[in-house]
């Protein structure tokens, strides 16, 4: 067995922040509230240096009996979630300060969710994945009903939970049919049972659809997305940003590393759920968000759209497929939480507002902050020279050389019509009448985080190629 | 040749003046006068250079000049490419020229949100410079698009009442077109393996039925953009919302941006789909003509009759271009020269009066002639200039491509000669009904004669008419040698298309 010291020397970055947010626990426990702000400001610098773990010194392999794998693409996915993470929390004080919710917990129980997206990040076997997946639910469950004097946290947290556990069980009862066919829970086990042909058979397909299933769930892609737009309404505002990010992209790598792992062999079959899965994604995330007025539940139709965007790329199949799902989920964090940022800086009489309509006239009151939306939104949109145009134009590229005219036809026309609610939005901001002004935000980690990634969105353009290069070695771990 | 990279410069020095405008600060007077003079002074300065490129051109060459190359995302093969030739050229200075013209004939028509106007002018000029030096088929879309956020905004917030209904048309309508050619432009990156332009003309060589999809799919952003009947009603709406600046930009540059597409991109890359759906651009563009022409006769409104006409001349525009022969693509050439410039100034002459009268009614005008002599003078200038009044340039680009289209079709070029009298009847019908007559209004009584800054604004105008008009060989000579190597190439590669399927 290979339990030595390689194994924990891999699963280093893991361990410190299951430390750092045990030690911080206790602190908590026995401070009590006056500890809030310096466990999420530690939590925050936590999470920051286990990004910086990961990558000093940088190592390759698996780990505890094969259970766990670090590459390229694991390390650069939890490099985002990571950072993701504590941007997320860093966000989320003055909203929670005002609700009276600014409790120790919070950021503890995003820094465990974090602990759990970077197992599942790491699994080399259902069991693993399934522990990951499950650790990370669990404590999203919780953080999305933090704001429990508030009806519809509540609700959100309890939807959240029974859904997801549907999924989950989805996912468990697919694991156990594939153990069942493979004989085996472990990656390799199952690929080599592919392989050999012997695992080929209805069965493991079948498990396969229901794993596939419960993945599309925690991405929140169609036709299992109707937990998003309530969810992430519902839940308090600073956890949707967390939402919007974190889990999207631990579950999407999840989901690479598994159907181009593991599942290679059966590439055919599953290439036509995850087609099916995009396109239906892309098009829901454009049409059902045309009516919204809350900018939240706008969000979540963006978010289901954007997902079916990364679906186009992981269902090329191709190396240049899965470089560009790493790069279109760095852009999309870095607008993600820029709009997240902005939307927690609304509110009015000291009231957070989270309707469109209220952001009218915004480019008279805060013309930087209604520019810095109004990049966010032409890049989510997919215009150039912005960087949402470069994630866009990086999926097509590999859609059209996996021969995937038609979805990709459909792809840029669901972008067009999803620039239309984008536009509605700079709309809002730019052309209506100044409706009540907005109370004018401090200089807080929101505005900064807003600028910062406005002007990263803004000026990517100038050197696209670092990016590419990083996910250009991501992904080339999946293809030795 | 100098080593300085005039192009890059000419291209990204108004987002300087943008960035200046940007983090100007202080009272609102001075900031927007600050604004003012800053991308004023900005915009003459890239005029200034750009007309060095026309100084420096080398008019025996075909090929790309300035050229500058640099990597730009190697990871995907795609490069920094920029470089011209006699097509792009005047385009470059068309952009270069109006800018500066739009600024200052919105000296004291905006007053809201000047530093905003500004900022949004100098970037379209930036895009639009930009998109006419690319030769990358990447660097080429990012332009291409990127063209539509400014105008967005001009359009939505300067505009008038309906700005927004018009705003999001102009915009999807556009976007709709473009996604489509960047899935064009995706699938010769993929053949190819980088998106370079002057590479993609030696060696694409796709089959027949894969041409035809690109090539639709390039028809798709290009018609949009030029715009072409049936496509074309975003563009009155545009334009009748649109302040006025931004009307002459979009009816001198934007519109020629389909043609230069076409020019650029779809006849080169793609000539044997080029020949087979030539017939239905005719068919189309005589529709636009004819059509067009006879709803600008029945408008009630300035803009919206000049916007007819604008699609009515482009529509001589693609026949020109899909004539393929060199009077044809010459006159085709010259003719978007010279409605950039004519149907500018039009739109300019509109701008005059509304600023006076905040109204772009027809019926709402009569008998400027007995207050406004100067005006009555530059308005019936340039209608005469659209009409295609011998000795103004309006007249060469209408002549070479009957001329041209006669020689193929004759059918085509009677079809689009009715276009030329029925142009000439609704804009002398327009400047009657504005100019002459008594002047009975009361409104009307105390209007004043342009201003010494709008003079400034039309001189420049006026004796660029008249040059192109007396002397057309200025630019017509550059262009020749890039047009007949265009024309002659895609007649070789129809000749060896021809022969391939001969062939046994």
């Amino acid at each position: 067995m290979m339990l030595g010291l390689e194994s924990w020397s891999l699963a280093r970055p893991e361990l410190f922040l299951a430390a750092v947010t045990a030690l911080l626990l206790i602190y908590g426990v026995v401070r009590g509230e006056v500890a809030t702000p310096f466990v999420s400001v530690v939590t925050s610098l936590a999470l920051l240096v286990t990004a910086v773990l990961l990558f000093v010194p940088y190592r390759e392999g698996t780990a505890f009996a094969s259970l766990f794998i670090v590459d390229r693409l694991t390390t650069t996915m939890k490099a985002l979630v990571l950072v993701g993470s504590a941007i997320a929390i860093l966000m989320s004080r003055a909203y929670f300060e005002r609700v009276k919710a600014w409790r120790f917990e919070y950021p503890l129980l995003v820094a465990l969710a974090t602990l759990g997206m970077m197992l599942m990040i790491s699994a080399n076997d259902l069991m693993a994945l399934y522990v990951g997946l499950e650790l990370q639910s669990l404590a999203l469950y919780v953080v999305a009903a933090f704001q429990r004097d508030s009806i519809r946290s509540t609700e959100a947290g309890v939807k959240y939970f029974v859904l997801g556990s549907v999924a989950s069980g989805m996912l468990l009862f697919g694991a156990s049919l594939i153990y069942g066919f493979c004989g085996g829970t472990a990656f390799v086990q199952i690929s080599r049972a592919l392989l050999e042909g012997k695992g080929a058979e209805l069965g493991t397909v079948i498990g396969l659809v229901f794993v596939v299933a419960g993945l599309a769930f925690k991405v929140s892609a169609v036709p299992f997305h109707m937990w998003t737009p309530d969810v992430y309404e519902g839940a308090p505002t600073p956890v949707t940003a967390l939402f919007a990010v974190a889990p999207k992209i631990a579950a999407m790598s999840l989901m690479v590393s598994v159907l181009m792992g593991p599942f290679k062999p059966l590439f055919v079959q599953w290439q036509q759920i995850i087609v099916v899965a995009s396109v239906l994604s892309m098009a829901l995330g454009a049409f059902a968000a045309l009516r919204q007025q809350n900018i939240k539940r706008l969000m979540a139709y963006s978010s289901i759209g954007n997902v079916g965007y990364v679906l186009l790329g992981l269902a090329s199949g191709s190396e240049k497929g899965i470089q560009s799902v790493v790069f279109y989920l760095a852009i999309y964090m870095v607008m993600t939480l820029g709009v997240f940022a902005i939307i927690l800086m609304m509110k009015r009489r000291d009231v957070m507002v989270e309707n469109i309509s209220d952001l009218a006239g915004l480019a008279r009151s805060e013309p930087m902050i209604a520019f810095a939306l109004l990049i966010f939104m032409f890049s989510l949109a997919g215009i150039p020279p912005l960087a949402g145009f470069w994630g866009k134009l990086y999926i097509f590229i590999a859609a059209v050389e996996a021969k995937l005219y038609v979805p990709a036809v459909l792809g840029v026309l669901a972008s067009v019509v999803a620039s239309y609610y984008y536009l509605r939005i700079v709309k809002v901001m730019y052309f209506d009448d100044p409706a009540e002004a907005l109370d004018r935000p401090m200089f807080s980690v929101n505005r900064a985080v807003a600028f910062v990634a406005a002007i990263l969105v803004a000026v990517f353009s100038l050197a696209p190629q670092p990016l590419s290069l990083v996910a250009a070695a991501a992904a080339k771990g999946l293809f030795p | 040749m100098s080593s300085w990279p005039i192009l890059s410069l000419v291209t990204f020095l108004p987002l300087v003046g943008a960035l200046f405008c940007l983090v100007v600060n202080g009272p609102k007077e001075a900031v927007d006068r600050n604004c003012k003079s800053a991308a004023l002074v900005t915009s003459v300065v890239t005029f200034l250079i750009s007309l060095l490129l026309w100084a420096r051109f080398d008019v025996t060459k075909a090929g790309f000049q300035f050229e500058e190359k640099l990597d730009w995302v190697p990871a995907l093969n795609i490069g920094y490419h920029m470089g011209i030739d006699g097509i792009s050229l005047f385009f470059v200075l068309l952009s270069t020229l109006l800018t500066p013209i739009c600024i200052l004939s919105s000296w004291d028509a905006v007053h809201v949100r000047v530093k905003e106007y500004m900022i949004a002018f100098l970037v379209l000029e930036t895009f639009m410079v930009g998109m006419f030096c690319a030769l990358d088929l990447a660097l080429f879309y990012v332009f291409f698009e990127g063209v539509l956020i400014p105008m967005f905004l001009i359009i939505g917030i300067w505009g008038g009442h309906r700005r927004v209904y018009a705003a999001f048309k102009f915009f999807l309508y556009t976007l709709l077109g473009s996604v489509l050619m960047l899935l064009a432009i995706i699938a010769i990156y993929w053949q190819l393996g980088t998106t370079d332009i002057p590479t993609a003309m030696e060696r694409l060589n796709l089959p027949f039925t894969w041409q035809c999809w690109l090539f639709l799919a390039f028809f798709a952003s290009f018609a949009v953009k030029v715009p072409m009947w049936p496509v074309h009603t975003w563009l009155p709406d545009a334009h009748v919302e649109a302040p006025t600046a931004g009307s002459v930009i979009l009816a001198g540059v934007l519109l020629k941006m389909g043609g230069y597409g076409f020019l650029r991109l779809s006849i080169p890359l793609l000539p044997e789909a080029t020949q087979y759906f030539a017939p239905m651009i005719f068919g189309l563009s005589v529709v636009a003509v004819i059509y067009t022409s006879l709803v600008a006769l029945v408008q009630e409104d300035m803009k919206k009759l000049i916007a007819y006409s604008s699609v009515a001349h482009m529509g001589l525009v693609t026949i020109g271009a899909f004539i393929l022969n060199i009077q044809s693509v010459q006159g085709s050439m010259f003719q978007m020269l010279s409605h950039g410039i004519v149907s500018a100034a039009l739109f300019l002459c509109v701008g005059v009066v509304y600023d006076r009268m905040h109204t772009r009614e027809i019926a709402a005008y009569g008998g400027l002639v007995h207050r406004m002599p100067r005006y009555a003078f530059v308005f019936m200038f340039f209608t005469l200039a659209s009409v295609g009044l011998p000795g103004l340039s309006g007249f060469v680009g209408e002549f070479l491509v009957l001329l041209g289209a006669f020689k193929v079709n004759t059918w085509v070029a009677f079809l689009a000669a009715t276009g030329l009298i029925l142009g000439a009847a609704y804009a002398l019908w327009l400047y009657r009904k504005i100019i002459f007559g008594e002047l009975t209004k009361d409104s009307l009584k105390a209007i004043l004669d342009m201003n010494r800054r709008e003079i400034v604004v039309f001189l420049p105008l006026v004796l660029l008419t008249l040059w192109m008009g007396i002397y057309p060989g200025s630019f017509l000579d550059p262009m020749a040698p890039t047009i007949d190597k265009l024309v002659g190439d895609y007649q070789a590669a129809i000749k060896l298309a021809r022969t391939a399927s001969l062939a046994p």
